[in-house]
């Protein structure tokens, strides 16, 4: 496939390494020349200095036979106009952006853009996931089904210990996929699995019901 | 009518100034408190510190009730970005948006923004001068 990546910071420079390293054929358009001297030096003629946004950059490097467009510079409106740019002007079939304000996330989609990446989103799931506390932590998103994978630890003092799972009112639409148990191997539950501390429960559910998910699993 | 503007730089608070000076409801914004010492000293509209690209921001502008916005800022990513929230998620009326750069003036004409380009307008405003 030939990839065109805007925005030659740390992402874009990672990016294209993994993009290089499958076979695909990229280009970075960055607009900092030492960032692209550094990119050239180290992985080959890969990056070429412009502006991923203007209309004329991405006719000069053949963005009509592109299959894709990643914008991953550090500013939103940025990689918002170069996903458009190639999208309506050269019918780039498949364009990607990176949001840094996860606010944008559904304005992006609204506007057009295929996918969206937050990184502050995927940071701050990562982090949460390291507070004991945490309850419920999402694992993925299934977009064009509107479900997403999460996981729902039972802590000590959760109500449905010693429960089977059939004496659960899980929420409509919810599956629970598969219980990891703290020391054992894991399983996928059927209506008798028992709930024990420390299990941690992997569900698909609809972005609505996360919050009844978690209630019912811990009962409270 | 009222109007929202972002960007308080010399057309905006020029543009904000007129329009006040008509009777209008203007909401200026602008990132920076200083640009505010550009509006006329009668200007009599709202004057908001904050980033028109933050839904919040422009709700407290009054977004919702305007009946037209325009995106001024030195940014013709950042115009772009706004007058699209504007016209798509709010249903702003009528949008107008600077873009210096005409092929994405252009290209965002066709896509349903108003936008002009100063660097076209201005080209052939000169050429014409000279020509003549």
């Amino acid at each position: 496939m030939y990839i065109i990546v805007v925005g030659g910071g740390r992402l874009g420079y990672y990016l294209t390494k993994a993009l290089l390293d499958e076979g695909h054929e990229v280009l970075i358009v960055e607009k900092n020349p030492t960032f692209c001297q550094v990119i050239n030096d180290e992985l080959g003629t890969v990056c070429i200095r412009g502006d991923g946004c203007e209309a004329a950059t991405l006719a000069d490097i053949g963005t009509a036979r592109a299959d894709m467009l990643i914008a991953v510079t550090g500013d939103d409106e940025d990689n918002l106009v170069a996903c458009q740019v190639a999208k309506h002007k050269f019918n780039v079939p498949r364009t990607i952006a990176r949001v840094r304000n996860p606010q944008n996330e559904t304005i992006f989609k609204k506007l057009g853009i295929d996918v969206t990446v937050s990184s502050t989103n995927i940071i701050l799931e990562n982090i949460k996931e390291e507070v004991p506390t945490h309850p419920l932590t999402h694992l993925l998103t299934i977009r064009d089904q509107g479900l997403e994978i999460v996981e729902v630890k039972i802590p000590p003092d959760a109500t449905t210990i010693g429960k089977p799972v059939k004496e659960l009112s899980l929420p409509p639409g919810s599956r629970l996929a598969l219980i990891i148990p703290k020391e054992r191997k894991p399983r996928v539950p059927t209506s008798d699995t028992v709930l024990r501390d420390g299990d941690r429960v992997i569900a698909v559910i609809t972005p609505e019901s996360e919050e009844e998910l978690r209630a019912v699993l811990r009962g409270t | 009518m009222k109007v929202v503007i972002m960007g308080c730089g010399r057309v905006g608070a020029q543009l904000a100034g007129l329009l006040d000076t008509d009777g209008h409801s203007v909401t200026i914004l602008d990132t920076d408190v200083y640009s505010f010492r550009r509006l006329p000293p009668t200007f009599s509209g709202t004057a908001l510190v904050g980033n028109g690209l933050n839904e919040d921001l422009l709700k407290k502008a009054g977004i919702e009730e305007a009946d037209a916005f325009v995106a001024l800022t030195q940014g013709d990513n950042r115009n772009v970005m706004a007058s699209q929230i504007a016209k798509h998620i709010f249903n702003v009326p009528r949008v107008v948006c600077r873009i210096y750069d005409p092929l994405r003036q252009e290209l965002y004409s066709t896509l349903g923004v108003e936008a002009f380009s100063p660097t076209t307008i201005f080209a052939q405003m000169l050429r014409e001068r000279l020509e003549s």
